[in-house]
């Protein structure tokens, strides 16, 4: 039988939400890190500078079709080899922010090619530099329309930090595991609780995101 | 790196057999889910909308790796033994199931809804008018984005590797732990993933332009 008044006792549920609280810790410092790591190389990508823009593009499409599972593992198993040794919780989100990156990226730039392209070349004729029409013109329409494609991104980004349990990262999953594993008749009723934190989360997020589309709509 | 290769052939191409093996199972059942879910929350009848959109939200909301250990731990302890491959396909099943459910959804609201009424007064059924005409159109529809899907259901099938399911990711970190050799391993485990992966996805923003 499965012990759900035992599982649920304040000291596991304590456990487990200080496992939310590093998983959302991670997720926010990844996604900031990525937001702009991710702008810079969405737009030197759109921009089709010589040789840098087909470079970058290699990079972000091979990197964006690899599982984050291999690159959290390069990251902590492999990047020693070369005699960087990051701790768990620095390569969880190194690891995060190298994928991220590239997933912002690529929305970044189908945000900006959604921009009208007479808009840069009105700008342009105004007597605005390339950056100046990016910065002032393009990019704040293109921010606007991509706020939906950011968020459903950020909810897949918080649901992946539960791959880096393998790396004994302390977040929920990982805490879950620590609670199950005590006693096999809590392994339901901590699933359940898991599952409703990631949803609870992640949830939210979604509507947060859909209240805003509707709102700019 | 070629010897790290050669010497681990058969390692790596067990594990792609089994990376492909499980994404392909995967793909076909979460089709066929997906499809029905979809179909649900286009009904009539309000209560089945409801029953597919709960559906769609909670899986779409929860970790792959959260269904999949589930599985994993809890078929086991109460209907029958599975091993990690079953446990890990079933649990990428359900999960991509629930984003092919969205996509097909969004392709059958885009197809115009005089085409399901033109069928229905022409004396077909809903279901016969679900066949023959919105559900065909849906489909080419939403070709790109399910490829899409299939790729980020290869790139998840690396979960498997979490639950001892054979798979590339498994393989790969049981020839790191033999050899030693963790970033030559993890490169070519990333090459085979890349195989896969890469074609698909260009193909589909090929096909993305040319219907645009």
């Amino acid at each position: 039988m499965q012990n759900w008044m035992n599982a649920y006792s304040w000291v596991n549920i304590r456990f487990l939400l200080q496992g939310l609280e590093i998983t959302i810790l991670i997720s926010v410092i990844s996604v900031l890190l990525s937001f702009i790591i991710g702008s810079v190389l969405g737009i030197i990508r759109y921009s089709k500078i010589r040789y840098v823009s087909k470079i970058v593009g290699v990079i972000i499409d091979v990197i964006r079709n690899l599982p984050l599972l291999l690159i959290i593992f390069f990251v902590y198993f492999g990047l020693p080899a070369f005699g960087f040794k990051p701790d768990t919780i620095p390569a969880a989100i190194l690891a995060m922010t190298v994928f991220e990156s590239m997933m912002i990226a690529e929305i970044i730039r189908s945000g900006i090619m959604a921009v009208d392209i007479g808009q840069m070349e009105a700008s342009r004729s105004m007597g605005m530099t390339y950056i100046q029409a990016m910065w002032h013109v393009v990019l704040p329409q293109a921010y606007k329309k991509m706020i939906p494609a950011m968020v459903s991104q950020f909810i897949s980004l918080i649901k992946d930090t539960s791959l880096a349990t393998i790396i004994v990262v302390p977040e929920l999953m990982q805490h879950g595991q620590v609670v199950y594993g005590q006693n096999p008749n809590y392994i339901i009723p901590v699933f359940v609780m898991m599952a409703l934190m990631y949803f609870v989360v992640c949830y939210a997020l979604s509507l947060l995101s859909k209240y805003i589309d509707h709102k700019m709509a | 790196m070629i010897n790290l290769l050669t010497h681990n052939w058969n390692s790596f191409i067990t594990g792609f057999g089994w990376t492909v093996l499980s994404s392909v199972l995967a793909l076909f059942f979460s089709l066929i889910i997906g499809s029905l879910v979809a179909i649900l929350e286009v009904l009539p009848n309000k209560f089945f909308r409801i029953i597919g959109k709960i559906y769609v939200e909670i899986f779409r909301n929860i970790p792959l790796l959260v269904i999949t250990m589930f599985f994993y731990l809890v078929i086991p302890l109460y209907v029958v033994k599975i091993n990690g491959f079953t446990a890990g396909t079933i649990g990428l099943t359900i999960y991509t199931s629930a984003f092919i459910a969205e996509t097909v959804r969004a392709g059958i609201n885009s197809v115009d809804i005089g085409q399901m009424e033109a069928a229905r007064s022409q004396g077909m059924t809903f279901w016969q008018a679900m066949r023959y005409i919105v559900l065909p159109q849906a489909f080419k529809l939403v070709i790109p984005p399910l490829g899409n899907q299939f790729v980020n259901l290869v790139k998840n099938s690396s979960v498997l590797a979490f639950v001892a399911g054979f798979d590339l990711m498994y393989q790969g970190n049981a020839i790191a732990s033999q050899t030693f050799d963790t970033v030559n391993t993890y490169l070519i485990v990333g090459l085979f993933y890349l195989i896969i992966t890469l074609p698909i996805s260009y193909y589909m923003q090929y096909l993305e332009r040319k219907l645009a």
